[in-house]
């Protein structure tokens, strides 16, 4: 049904359309995505809860307390598709106005101990409580894709990824492909699973809605819509926020010339992606695939002319 | 208020995308402190300290909207000189009685207006009234104190002397200045443990954002409510915001978030003791022998309350129709009637105390007592002495469980085969599963419409108490005992739909809202008539069933309507959205600014107009002057906006209605570690209602046994008494396990791990929780002393899919005078590990307490055997 992008593409220059590369027609729709913006998510769950509801994903909770602020999902999978991260800094009270030198850093961050501490009030230490909610990013390329031997995984007509549980034979390969560690393979059916993008939903013909999150989010953090729209907001909001001293304020999978070419859900951050437990610098895995094979069949070839040579000198 | 209200702080987070500042005052560093612009820490139970502090910084700068404050408040009005402030009486008011820990508020009077002065309840001001209490003893001395609050409007006879120059010594202004001028930056920062930088930030803040150009809000929940002081809160805030010209204009106000979807409607057709609809009061045993009795303090008076009669009768023809006749006082007499307090703490003392007040029968309905209530133990043990309870929940909740799995099971102070309460339980439905409204805080009604059938025997309580009243009805309908007669002659005929024959919300909608002599639905409560010919459940609703129509059902989008959307519900009075708007526009009907335009008086129509519906007579010009001896709404002049008030002022002093002093004072929380700075010679409210009984000692003051003060709070991820969220898997395990927040100096002191157990005790029990060690908590300096505190969300309890134990054992049952609520904030000791189980619980609690001084108690009274 679809054409995944060719193995290892190198990440071209925009108008690049997945959806297009994969054979939709000319006419299909626009590319569609989410642009999270941190600095408005309140921490409530709201989206966790919603997708769970909707795509009737099972509860996978531990039911004990992870330490990790407020956060007891701790990490996107199988089973959880929204995943709120909880990042607890002590920093000054009052940040000095910005002068574009290199920005204020974290006096401290929760260390494992969990002891960190304020100090008591008037101090000049006070606390920054990040919030983000994280989401399976919908990469322009994408190595589950790639590496799906079933084509369960597919890119749909809005250039979104989605698995399609009756094909997926529970390989795995996906699991470990994904830059961001996004897709898992729930242990009750053995199938992996992750965001669709709430394909259902963005695509009923009659009354399309935007994703369950998005709906949810009372706040507007979670923001859907057409991707090329959502960028320029994003950079509106970006040099808003840089405005308003947020020194630290950046966004992330929103360049088309990342290692994964752009992500179709992307977002505002506060700090750097680390501090949220996202990877810094995302390469599509499967780009370096054919390089490495010609690497290895030069080197097969390579070891074979030994050989001969070994036999050639042999010879009396 | 993102933790507890994320919904609506969607607007918060708009109005901040707009340039509003949002400033956050918390003892914790909560979701809400994450996204604000500035966290402000103080010490849990010291906001009046705080607030003081700000307005002591208003009054010496003079920052003060002075026209608005001079025309619209009663800053002017001169006290009597037998008024003396706390200032002069070393922390407490004149009037005050050290013996019954009440006062009475005859001095707290305005010269000109002090012949009948009506401070307290103001029927007590009734030279009749007087007489009968004399005669009915203490009982009715304290019921006429305190139980009549939050009904009606308080009375003002008279108008009193006025200094426009606010230089009177003895005026309002003055005094007000005079009371708070201990409240200087660096005795709020010894009190609250905020540092004095910080308070002169949020009051530079208010104040440059007040005025003609700009108006601040504030928004509060039962942070502010739940205090022996809790009313007194509100009265500082409203204080000043008045003083700032906050409130009835746009972009102003003091918001009451409530604590459940529709609290709000709960007040309004209330499920408290002490009121009607409306809040009109519920009528006394002994003082209200007739409606004329009822009425008479009312009738007469300035203001709208001076129509009172008209909402009685109205409401009594709601509930008795045909049988209500002007011969039998329409029915006045088949009222039920209170003789003192009958709220819900007093009475579950009766219950354990098996007196003649006690109740014998409980029903409970979308309240958890056994988790949710203050000290949750003796909840159980008064329930433990019921005959039967009735128990109405979506979920198998702890208090209809509490008689075989409950805390007292496992320490063996409870045997289940020695309770003899019968226990019903009914399945309810939930909000999606029937049709109704709910009111929320903007007092905005909003219909939902039943989306599926309530599940197996759920049933809406519609539904329940419409069949139980009918069973009720055919048992006693050949009855000719004249008790009976109310049950009888009550209007009872709602038309019913669907498969079980559920009443038609819709119906019952209707009869609140009224009808004429005609049988057609009233429009507003201005129609409404004494002589019996207007019907109305509850004369604030009255509209929102106008011309037939569902007021509340209207859902017409925001974008498609103007900028105050009224065509979205319907908000009582008569779709007002912003109450006393009047003072959105000047003395002379003129907006104050372009900016801030609202409601304003068109001379050309001779009409108020506006964005909103203006909240006043609308035809009544700026230049209207009450001739002599006017009453009701013709008292008030063209120039007063506070129309629910006898003066049509805001009152910044508050000479009646009010139980625990007319000006706000800081007392320390129900229990504290530290002296009272502010008042030294009194650490508590000295009106405050405590019940010092045993399983209820309140800690000592300064008690080094109980070093550290704990806050009991929500998360975003559970509601209330964890019925609706720990019995869900997909919020339970957002917050899996019951835990405490504290700082890492508090942890490293006495040795908490992270993720650790910890064991908290108070002088009423001991819970056990997780450790969250956090920089969000932090230690408070205050003068000399750093206080730390603990963070106890209150949501578990032993029942549901993340169980653990419920905060509400720890809190004391000491109340705010006026509306009997407890206070959330006491003191603790903290220590690491699991608490003990079994009978070795009740025996650490007991050590604790021979530590601390307190009565060791073992001796619970009960009826059964087991307690004790």
């Amino acid at each position: 049904m679809t054409t995944a992008p060719e193995v290892g593409a190198a990440p071209r220059a925009e108008p690049y359309d997945p959806a297009s590369a994969s054979g939709y027609a000319h006419d299909h729709p626009p590319r569609m995505g989410f642009f999270t913006d941190t600095s408005l998510c309140i921490g409530c769950k709201a989206c966790e809860v919603a997708c769970k509801e909707w795509n009737d994903v099972p509860p996978d909770g531990p039911m004990t307390l992870t330490g990790e602020s407020y956060d007891n999902t701790s990490d996107l999978g199988a089973s959880t598709w929204r995943h709120v991260a909880f990042i607890e800094q002590v920093v000054p009270v009052k940040p000095p106005v910005s002068l574009g030198m290199p920005s204020l850093r974290p006096i401290e961050t929760m260390p494992p101990d969990g002891v960190s501490a304020q100090g008591p009030s008037g101090s000049g230490q006070g606390v920054r409580w990040l919030m983000s909610s994280d989401v399976c990013k919908h990469c322009t390329h994408a190595a589950c894709l790639d590496v799906c031997p079933t084509g369960a995984l597919v890119r749909t007509e809005f250039g979104t990824v989605i698995v399609q549980d009756d094909v997926c034979n529970g390989c795995g390969y996906c699991v470990p492909a994904c830059p961001y560690g996004v897709i898992g393979k729930r242990e009750s059916d053995g199938k992996a699973h992750k965001c669709t993008l709430c394909y259902d939903r963005i695509s009923d013909a009659d009354e399309p809605q935007e994703p369950a999150c998005a709906k949810a989010c009372p706040t507007d953090s979670i923001q859907f819509g057409v991707l090329d729209e959502l960028r320029e907001r994003a950079d509106a909001r970006l040099a808003e926020l840089k405005g308003r001293g947020e020194p630290n304020a950046q966004l992330y999978g929103h360049d088309p010339s990342d290692g994964v070419g752009g992500d179709q859900a992307f977002f505002l951050l506060l700090d750097d992606p680390e501090v949220y437990g996202l990877p810094p610098d995302p390469v599509v895995t499967t780009r370096d695939l054919p390089s490495m094979w010609r690497h290895a069949g030069a080197a097969a070839l390579a070891l074979a002319g030994a050989a001969a040579m070994t036999f050639i000198g042999r010879r009396p | 208020m993102a933790e507890a209200h994320p919904v609506g702080f969607q607007w918060v987070m708009e109005a901040k995308a707009r340039g509003a500042k949002i400033i956050h005052v918390d003892p914790r560093f909560t979701r809400t402190s994450a996204v604000a612009d500035v966290h402000v820490p103080l010490r849990a139970g010291t906001d009046i300290a705080f607030l003081g502090g700000l307005i002591h910084q208003v009054l010496e700068r003079e920052a003060d909207f002075r026209e608005y404050v001079v025309a619209y408040t009663n800053a002017a009005a001169i006290l009597t000189e037998d008024f003396e402030d706390t200032e002069d009486l070393a922390g407490v008011f004149s009037g005050y009685d050290a013996e019954t820990g009440t006062y009475d508020p005859v001095s707290w009077q305005f010269e000109g207006a002090e012949m009948a002065p009506a401070g307290g309840a103001r029927e007590s001001f009734d030279p009749q009234r007087r007489e009968n209490f004399a005669e009915g003893g203490a009982e009715d001395q304290e019921s006429a104190k305190g139980q009549s609050f939050g009904s009606g409007g308080a009375s003002l006879p008279g108008k009193p002397v006025r200094d426009d120059t606010l230089q009177h010594p003895r005026s309002v202004y003055q005094v007000l200045k005079r009371h708070f001028s201990r409240y200087t930056p660096e005795m709020v920062e010894e009190v609250t443990g905020t540092p004095k930088e910080q308070l002169l930030e949020v009051a530079d803040a208010l104040i440059e954002n007040s005025g003609r150009e700009r108006t601040s809000a504030f928004a509060y929940a039962v942070g502010w409510t739940h205090h022996t002081v809790g009313v007194q809160y509100i009265r500082t805030a409203a204080i000043l915001q008045t003083l700032l010209g906050n409130i009835g204009r746009p972009g102003g106000g003091i918001l009451a978030l409530r604590g459940h979807a529709s609290i709000q409607g709960s007040t309004d057709i209330p499920t408290l003791f002490n009121l009607l609809p409306g809040y009109l009061p519920m009528p006394h045993a002994h003082q209200h022998q007739s409606l004329d009795d009822y009425v008479r303090a009312d009738a007469g008076r300035t203001g709208f309350w001076g129509n009172m009669p008209t909402y009685i009768t109205s409401m009594l023809k709601s509930w008795w129709g045909d049988a209500a006749t002007a011969e039998n006082d329409y029915r006045f007499d088949h009222l039920p009637r209170i003789s003192g307090d009958h709220g819900t703490y007093r009475t579950v003392m009766d219950m354990i105390e098996q007196n003649e007040n006690g109740a014998k029968g409980y029903f409970i309905l979308g309240q958890n007592p056994a988790v949710g209530s203050a000290n949750a133990r003796l909840q159980r043990i008064g329930m433990a002495n019921l005959e039967w309870l009735v128990v109405r929940d979506m979920q198998m909740i702890e208090s209809a469980t509490f008689w075989k799995d409950g805390p007292e099971i496992e320490t063996g102070e409870m045997k289940t085969e020695d309770i003899d309460t019968e226990v019903f339980f009914l399945p309810a439905a939930n909000h999606v599963e029937k049709d109704g409204t709910f009111t929320q805080t903007q007092r905005m009604l909003q219909w939902h419409h039943k989306a599926v059938e309530p599940p197996a025997d759920a049933r809406s309580e519609l539904w329940f108490y419409y069949h139980l009243g009918n069973l009720l009805r055919e048992r006693l309908a050949g009855s000719d005992d004249p008790r009976d007669l109310p049950l009888q002659e009550l209007t009872w005929d709602y038309p019913v739909e669907g498969a079980h024959d559920d009443p038609s919300a819709d119906a019952v909608l209707r009869e609140i809202n009224g009808t004429d002599a005609n049988g057609g639905a009233l429009s507003s409560y201005t129609e409404l008539k004494g002589d019996g010919s207007t019907a109305c459940g509850c004369w604030i609703y009255c509209g929102v069933y106008a011309d037939e129509v569902n007021q509340s059902a209207r859902r017409k989008p925001g974008s498609e309507q103007t900028w105050v959307a009224p065509e979205w519900g319907w908000a009582w009075p008569a779709n007002r959205r912003i109450l006393y708007n009047r003072a959105s526009a000047d003395p002379d009907g003129k907006p104050w600014s372009e900016r801030k335009k609202y409601v304003w008086w068109d001379e050309a129509a001779k009409r108020w107009t506006g964005a909103d519906v203006p909240d006043f007579e609308a035809t009544k010009p700026p230049s209207y002057v009450p001739p002599d001896g006017a009453k009701g709404p013709d008292a008030l002049s063209g120039q007063d906006p506070f129309i629910m008030q006898a003066d049509g002022k805001a009152w910044l002093f508050s000479p009646s209605g009010l139980t625990d002093g007319p000006l706000p004072a800081h007392y320390e929380p129900a229990e504290s570690p530290v002296a009272n700075a502010l008042y030294p010679e009194h650490t508590y409210s000295p009106a405050r209602r405590p019940f010092p009984i045993a399983g209820n000692r309140g800690n000592p003051a300064q008690s080094e046994v109980y070093p550290f003060v704990f806050t009991t709070y929500r998360l975003t991820e559970h509601h209330t008494a964890g019925a609706m969220s720990r019995t869900l898997p997909y919020l339970s395990e957002l917050q899996p396990e019951m835990f405490i927040e504290v700082s890492g100096e508090l942890a490293r002191m006495r040795g908490l791990e992270h993720l650790g157990w910890a064991t908290v005790v108070s002088g009423r029990s001991a819970i056990e929780a997780k450790v969250l060690v956090t920089p969000r908590m932090r230690p408070l300096r205050m003068g000399d002393q750093v206080i730390h505190q603990i963070g106890i969300p209150w949501h578990w309890g032993p029942n549901g899919i993340t169980k653990g134990d419920a905060a509400n054992e720890l809190v004391e049952i000491v109340l705010d005078p006026n509306v009997h609520i407890q206070d959330k904030v006491g003191t603790c000791d903290v220590q690491p590990g699991r608490r003990p189980r079994g009978p070795d619980l009740p025996r650490y609690v007991a050590e604790y307490r021979r530590r601390a001084g307190l009565p060791v108690d073992d001796d619970v009274p009960a009826r059964q055997g087991g307690i004790g």
